[in-house]
């Protein structure tokens, strides 16, 4: 039996139930799974092991409490069917106007009735991750484990363990796709906590586009836990869009971890637009390993009641000549908590940089709260590289210049908060998902829907 | 390129403060016990109240492990290789007035340019001097007092005014906060003590100048400076220290105090000898200063320029308790060579309206690594707390680092916390547009460079401000080619 380390005591039945599991599930996909990725879910237990949930005393954590996750036990989520499904479920978890290419995952698992990969040119992979392990594709095996940070991360170790099945997306050479890829993941309310490992695999190959939306869903009322992992690789001069929405139950407990790595004159995207969960964590890295990559970072957070919201992102500019621009927003609302750390690095030569960061929070009442860290790490003179970030509430000037012309308290309020999101919102580029997430503020908001400000194309 | 060899001259300038004085000195074993702190205690003729907060102090202290979160790299400190106390010695009894200091010290401060005498004439700068571990001579100390301004080495307010130090000591800075400042606690052999009676504006800048002198010694300060009821008071400090090869602790204590509607204002030019330019030697400046803004619309300001010292490790901070208190700090922090900076401030907002300004401007040149390390934090209770937040980086040459960590941490929507930070080199277009007016290249950085730090510069008082000026030429020029 593998030790536990951990800077706080916690449930060692909750750690022997992850064991149990794993052990279990070992056995289970043993001849499905190639021998190297069995190796690395070994080593990742082992790591996990080491590494024990995070304490407020490590950095990365500090004001992210997971004490009562360490303290709940979670047991792997077991396989689902379409029957299961609570009725119109599918439907409140994808999102209107894209689905031409939709892979649907219940519990973390793909199912095959439910998905509707499209017609795939030549060469490309969209797909379950599983079943591309089971066929040993190469491209699958070899890239896995790559670019999320395993070794020293707590529940990216605990999903690597768990390495199962998820999303497989390979574009080949010059292929561009159009279409936005949309994978949903839906979780089933069991009679005890669960949880599910997704994990996903994107590659683009040199020249290669693509566009993928991943959409969280799950039951209110409910205690469950998600932990995500999706790894993006992009080859010379690729395009990615990836784009995360998460709208998990208000008791579920949400972790997802998103690596990109990029090489030359790569360009990649990734958004966040959390609403759900009642903690969340989002961790975003994203490494650019070739001269003249670019990089866009957005996220919206808006959240209320006794939600708590935290936002990780790290750029890490090891070439020269890249660009990185990251906008992340909060907005709290009653007794909500957020969190915002940004990290930007620039190594050594990796001149003629730009890196801009901006972290914006609005505070709706005196009991919301939030804590904001953006972070330089600049060790190139030949750069560019700034960040803001700013706390504070609806300015009352604006509600005053709103309310003078005929405009209720409230309603003010309200278009002043969509304003503040829209900031974010209007950069997302698939237009269905656009108009959702515009639906989805503008109706916490109560702001009657005809009021959306159709951007000028 | 022609500039280049005048640049590197510059650069290579030494540093001008590093000579050593023969002076005897009276020293007391190296290492650390509670028998060390009794000595110190006991040559101090310390009455007994602070012989038991010392040793509370490093009975605390050894419980602590030294910290490992600033961004700032050094071999491990041996504690009992250091010498906690070195005084010059005495002929009989101490100093009772400028004339009786041994002549030789005072041609030591002509030599780092604060002539006591003149200064007391002409500048009219009231200055204490610590030399190693204890005050060797504070001027104007009847006029000031006349006022009923005490200010005195902080050895003397113990014995003098043993009230207002209880009262005050610790208060600020308790002796559990932090590594540094507990081995400060137990250890502090002297420093500069302040108080200003209510409703007295204090009608000339106080100032304290510190000099390690002794080799294997550390410099262990305490300054405590309380503002009553609508007083003002401005107060600069300045540090030099020989040049050695091996590497001198620094850890002192600075607690202000500002009672309802006083002013405290709080400069520093902190230039302890660097290292050389393989990053040998140097001071290890590990520095707790913090100020309590207790009373309403109290106010405390602090300014510093940091050029020298191996590592800086330095977070003025203030408290803002009072309702419509105000805090503010401006600072310039330059690393050239292997120096190595982690500073910023602390604003911690607790009264209502209280409003906090930072503007921290950080150089770094050669292999240089700068850490801007902030936090903000605005308590529940704060309504309509502001701050306002700019901290600026210049990378001189492509192998140092410039870092920025602010946190800001929010519990009261009724506040406005704004943080902005920007990292850039002197552009090369701008050197031609300097140069193509006529300017040297080496004047276009130096313009640049003074452009960059006005903001702070313009909070200095006159006479710092030019020292300070002067400073960062020196230390800067050669690092532009």
């Amino acid at each position: 039996m593998v030790e536990v380390m951990s800077d706080k005591p916690v449930s060692e039945y909750a750690i022997r139930v992850y064991l149990a599991d794993h052990e279990r599930s070992d056995k289970a996909v043993e001849h499905h799974i190639p021998p190297r990725i069995r190796a690395l879910r070994r080593s990742a237990l082992e790591r996990f092991c080491a590494l024990g949930f995070p304490s407020a005393k490590r950095e990365e954590w500090r004001f992210t409490n997971v004490a009562p996750l360490a303290n709940t036990p979670f047991h792997l989520a077991r396989q689902a069917g379409a029957g299961h499904l609570p009725p119109g479920a599918l439907d409140k978890a994808g999102v209107k106007g894209l689905g031409a290419r939709r892979l649907v995952f219940l519990n973390g698992r793909y199912d095959t009735r439910l998905s509707s990969p499209g017609e795939m040119p030549a060469g490309v992979r969209i797909g379950s991750l599983m079943a591309n392990l089971a066929h040993a594709d190469p491209q699958a095996e070899g890239r896995l484990g790559e670019s999320a940070p395993w070794h020293d991360h707590s529940f990216v170790a605990l999903n690597t363990a768990f390495i199962g099945d998820g999303a497989f997306i390979h574009v080949p050479r010059g292929v561009v796709i159009e279409e936005p890829i949309l994978l949903i993941f839906i979780s089933i309310a069991a009679e005890h906590a669960v949880v599910s490992h997704p994990r996903n695999l994107i590659i683009a190959e040199r020249e290669s586009q693509v566009c993928v939306v991943e959409s969280y869903y799950g039951p209110s009322g409910e205690t469950y836990f998600t932990n995500a992992v999706t790894e993006i690789f992009a080859g010379e001069g690729a395009r990615v869009g990836h784009y995360k929405l998460q709208r998990e139950g208000d008791r579920a407990w949400h972790m997802a971890t998103v690596g990109i790595r990029q090489e030359r004159d790569s360009a990649c995207e990734a958004h966040s637009a959390a609403f759900g969960a009642g903690f969340s964590r989002n961790d975003v890295t994203a490494v650019l390993g070739g001269a003249g990559c670019s990089a866009v970072l957005n996220g919206l957070t808006m959240i209320s009641g006794s939600q708590f919201a935290d936002n990780h992102t790290r750029i890490d500019h090891a070439q020269p000549r890249c660009e990185s621009q990251e906008l992340y927003k909060g907005i709290f609302d009653e007794r909500a908590r957020g969190v915002f750390n940004g990290r930007i690095i620039v190594r050594q030569d990796a001149q003629k940089t730009s890196a801009m960061q901006t972290n914006k929070n609005l505070l709706l009442t005196g009991t919301a709260m939030v804590n904001t860290n953006p972070q330089l790490e600049i060790f190139a003179d030949d750069v560019k590289c700034s960040h803001g970030a700013t706390v504070g509430r609806i300015d009352d000037e604006h509600i005053f210049y709103l309310r003078a012309r005929g405009i209720s308290f409230d309603e003010a309020r309200s278009i002043m908060t969509y304003a503040f999101a829209n900031d974010v919102i209007r950069r997302i580029k698939p237009a269905p998902l656009r108009v959702l997430c515009e639906q989805i503020v503008l109706a916490v908001q109560d702001v009657p829907a005809d009021f959306i400000v159709t951007e000028e194309k | 390129m022609q500039d280049k060899s005048t640049v590197k001259q510059l650069a290579n300038q030494e540093y001008k403060y590093g000579f050593v004085t023969d002076i005897e000195a009276d020293a007391i074993p190296k290492g650390l016990n509670e028998d060390v702190i009794r000595m110190i205690s006991e040559r101090k003729n310390e009455p007994d109240f602070m012989l038991e907060w010392r040793l509370n102090a490093y009975r605390h202290w050894i419980t602590m492990t030294e910290p490992k979160w600033a961004n700032v790299k050094y071999p491990p400190i041996d504690y009992q290789d250091i010498c906690y106390y070195s005084a010059p010695k005495a002929h009989g009894q101490g100093p009772r007035s400028l004339d009786e200091v041994d002549p030789q010290l005072i041609a030591v401060y002509e030599k780092l340019g604060i002539p006591l005498r003149e200064r007391e004439l002409l500048a009219g700068v009231a200055v204490d001097a610590v030399f190693d571990s204890v005050s060797v001579a504070t001027t104007f100390r009847e006029k000031l007092s006349e006022l009923g301004i005490i200010f005195c080495p902080f050895s003397e307010a113990v014995l003098n005014q043993p009230d207002l130090v209880k009262q005050y000591l610790g208060s600020v800075v308790p002796y559990t906060d932090n590594y540094f400042a507990s081995l400060n606690s137990a250890v502090f052999s002297d420093g500069s003590f302040c108080y200003v009676p209510k409703g007295v504006r204090c009608p000339m800048e106080l100032s304290t100048y510190f000099r390690i002198n002794a080799a294997k010694t550390g410099q262990f300060e305490r300054t405590l400076i309380i503002a009553g009821e609508g007083s003002y008071v401005s107060y600069l400090e300045g540090c030099t220290a020989p040049m050695r090869d091996e590497n001198q602790l620094h850890a002192a204590v600075v607690e202000l105090v500002a009672r309802t509607n006083a002013t405290i204002k709080y400069s520093t030019v902190q230039n302890w000898y660097p290292g050389s330019k393989d990053g040998k030697g140097g001071i290890y400046n590990f520095v707790t200063k913090r100020g309590k803004c207790q009373g309403a619309n109290s106010k405390i300001s602090w300014t510093q320029v940091e050029t020298g010292s191996a590592i800086t490790w330095k977070y003025p901070g203030c408290i803002l308790l009072g309702d419509n208190s105000v805090g503010e700090f401006y600072s310039v922090a330059m690393t050239n060579n292997y120096q190595q900076a982690d500073t910023g401030t602390k604003m911690i907002h607790m009264g209502k309206n209280t409003r906090s300004t930072i503007v921290s401007k950080g150089i770094s040149a050669g292999f240089g690594q700068n850490t801007y390390r902030g936090a903000v934090k605005v308590l529940r209770r704060a309504e309509g707390a502001r701050n306002f937040s700019q901290c600026d980086s210049l990378l001189i040459g492509d192998r140092c680092g410039a870092h920025t960590f602010p946190y800001i941490e929010t519990q009261n929507s009724s506040g406005v916390v704004e943080h902005e930070a920007s990292t850039s080199r002197i552009g090369e277009d701008q050197l031609f547009y300097c140069q193509q007016r006529g300017l040297s290249r080496e004047d276009a950085v130096n313009m640049i460079v003074n452009g960059f730090c006005k903001e702070v510069f313009r909070e200095l008082p006159m006479e710092f401000a030019v020292e300070a000026q002067k400073l960062l030429g020196i230390s800067l020029e050669g690092s532009v080619g």
